[in-house]
């Protein structure tokens, strides 16, 4: 068992759930509140050194009791440990967790993943949308268990969908505002921007 | 004229077709504000400098890139998902068609996982057999990098020696498994097959061969004026920086940080090989192509030596509910029969538990987690993606650089969308 566990229980306490072995690696469950904080522990504490984060991901089971998991695979390159930090979530509740992108820059693309993939929201993340999925995809989260595997739609509303998207759906707002290209916009865009969805307007608006 | 004309500086006095001496307009006077409109353009995803279906929406302020924007998902084709609904080993061909550039190495990576699940320790010569897989794709997807970005760069006689050499390992491969891409070499707890009688010698033969090739491509590119001009200094990431993103592979060595999966967390024995790591100094786009060409010659030091002590012997463990019998024992014998029908109707089962593996890919550290419920389907099949999180720090190289700078800093990344999307 890797020793950062019982430091952590030393210093957070009761935010710090069950640890277990499975393979070789260690996994700790950690309190979603405290997340944040037992990152940055992690990080900066001369005796862990966590300075690499390898993975973010997250788990769903196929037995619909169990909550949904966001795991973190920490690695420290100078003392060549891993341990793994585990999240629970409630699949019916919220699905709101800390980002971590401000402690580890790697996250960034990571965590939109995760929210492309399981809708969890990662709260402070600075440009959390769609990433491997288009911004306008409407069928759900592709890696929940709830999700069929040829997709909610039928093959025949695929196409459809697919055949009536705008072009200017798969750039982001954030681009659609850069110069010239916002004239152009359709005006349910220009709508959408001038909300400050996302993206920031152009100077001359 | 309000035109201001202004003489080009160059080493040899240029003319025009006149004999006019070279001139460049700089600009028009009439439009003072001109300079201060940022351009909006879209590379991809039909480029060829992106190397794939990747798209690139970049902001150009005159031709300094500004911003980066890019956008994946093309080729996305839900791996992860079809793996909860396969067997462990029907997974296998999906993770050939993740990374293509390396097939054999993700079936290892993948069947090494599997087996930590489910506690099998392979045999020897399974071992040493997965090492040259392991190595003879790092020489591949190096090739391939170095031949496509030495065009990206204007070199193409450089394309033309690395194609080649990849077009031997690809022959190698192909008597091996019988496919040159889709290999699926690996089973969990062995190997689809042994390798045939003359597949020693063919690799031997390349190993001694290929050494030319590299020193050859060493001689045209590495003291080469525009090949230095265009990539010394040129998408620089700090050792904290790379660190910081999540970095790994050349990307990672390259910057001075030295992190080898292989040394780090041996696994299929490393350990024991002579090898360096490679590790550079200045995190430019020039480091990483020193980083991937002296990989190329320690990947072939692996090879010489894995050829050395490949022993004899069972290639898979003898454990009758993993490893499929042999045809002829299966149509023959009612024991063998029964196995065979349990593992193709069942498949095999893996404990409750998880497990994660990192591999040194060509790219970077392929990783691959394994959640088991106990039955013969995980229930999450994760691969970390090394290119993925490489990519993901090109909006930050970029900024700052010229537009065929990003190209080269794009190509320096060294991606495959196959395993970006996934």
């Amino acid at each position: 068992m890797n020793r950062s566990v019982d430091a952590l229980r030393a210093t957070f306490g009761p935010a710090i759930g069950r640890a277990l072995e499975s393979c070789g690696d260690t996994i700790v469950y950690v309190g979603r509140e405290a997340l944040r904080d037992v990152m940055a522990w992690l990080r900066d504490t001369p005796q862990q050194t966590y300075d690499y984060l390898v993975d973010i991901t997250a788990v769903e089971y196929r037995d619909r009791e169990r909550p949904l998991e966001v795991v973190y695979i920490l690695r420290s390159l100078t003392r060549r440990t891993d341990l793994r930090v585990k999240v629970e979530l409630d699949p019916q509740g919220d699905l709101t967790i800390d980002s971590v992108v401000s402690l580890w820059r790697g996250a960034d693309w990571l965590e939109r993943e995760v929210y492309d993939m399981f809708g969890i929201t990662f709260r402070g993340h600075p440009d959390l949308r769609r990433i491997l999925m288009w911004e306008t995809y409407a069928e759900g989260h592709p890696l929940r268990k709830d999700f069929p595997l040829r997709g909610r739609f039928s093959r025949a509303e695929q196409v459809r969908q697919a055949l009536a998207a705008q072009p200017e759906a798969h750039y982001s707002l954030e681009e659609l505002s850069i110069a010239a290209a916002y004239e152009e916009l359709p005006a349910d865009m220009k709508e959408r921007l001038r909300r400050g969805e996302r993206g920031r307007l152009p100077d001359s608006e | 004229m309000s035109k201001r004309t202004v003489e080009l500086e160059l080493a040899t006095p240029g003319v025009d077709a006149r004999g006019e001496p070279l001139r460049v307009p700089l600009g028009v006077a009439e439009h003072p504000d001109l300079a201060a409109e940022h351009m909006l353009i879209n590379i991809g995803p039909q480029h060829p400098a992106t190397h794939g279906v990747l798209r690139l929406v970049v902001e150009l302020d005159g031709e300094t890139v500004v911003r980066v924007i890019p956008h994946l998902g093309y080729l996305h084709s839900g791996f992860e998902k079809l793996g909860e609904y396969r067997h462990y080993n029907q997974i296998i061909p999906l993770t050939d068609r993740t990374d293509y550039l390396s097939p054999m190495a993700n079936n290892v990576g993948f069947a090494l996982a599997a087996e930590r699940l489910m506690g099998i320790a392979i045999t020897p010569r399974c071992t040493v057999l997965r090492v040259i897989a392991c190595e003879m794709s790092r020489i591949i997807s190096h090739m391939v990098w170095l031949g496509t970005t030495s065009i990206d760069l204007g070199a193409f006689t450089p394309f033309l020696w690395a194609f080649q050499e990849r077009e031997r390992i690809y022959n190698l491969q192909e008597m091996w498994t019988g496919a040159r891409l889709t290999t699926s070499v690996t089973r969990v707890g062995g190997l689809m097959a042994d390798v045939p009688g003359d597949f020693v010698a063919g690799l031997r033969h390349f190993t001694q061969t290929f050494p030319k090739t590299l020193s050859e491509i060493d001689r045209v590119l590495t003291r080469n004026a525009v090949w230095v001009g265009r990539t010394q200094g040129v998408g620089v990431l700090t050792a904290a920086e790379a660190t910081n993103h999540s970095l790994s592979g050349p990307m990672l060595r390259a910057s001075g940080v030295a992190y080898d999966v292989r040394k780090d967390k041996p696994y299929l024995d490393y350990e024991t090989y002579d090898f360096d790591v490679v590790v550079g100094e200045h995190g430019d786009v020039y480091d990483r192509y020193l980083v991937r060409l002296e990989e190329c010659s320690q990947s072939n030091r692996i090879l010489q030596q894995a050829l050395d002590r490949l022993p004899d012997g069972p290639i898979n463990i003898a454990d009758p509910r993993v490893i499929l019998p042999p045809k002829s024992r299966a149509m023959n014998d009612m024991e063998a029969m029964i196995y065979h029908f349990k593992q193709v109707m069942e498949g095999v089962k893996a404990p409750v538990g998880e497990a994660y593996v990192g591999i040194e890919n060509p790219k970077g550290e392929l990783g691959t987690y394994l959640v088991s419920d106990g039955t013969a389907k995980p229930v999450r099949w994760r691969i970390r993606p090394p290119s993925f999180i490489n990519l993901s720090v090109l909006p930050k190289m970029a900024v700052g650089h010229l537009l065929s700078d990003l190209i080269a800093i794009n190509a320096s990344v060294d991606i495959v969308m196959g395993e970006v999307d996934r």
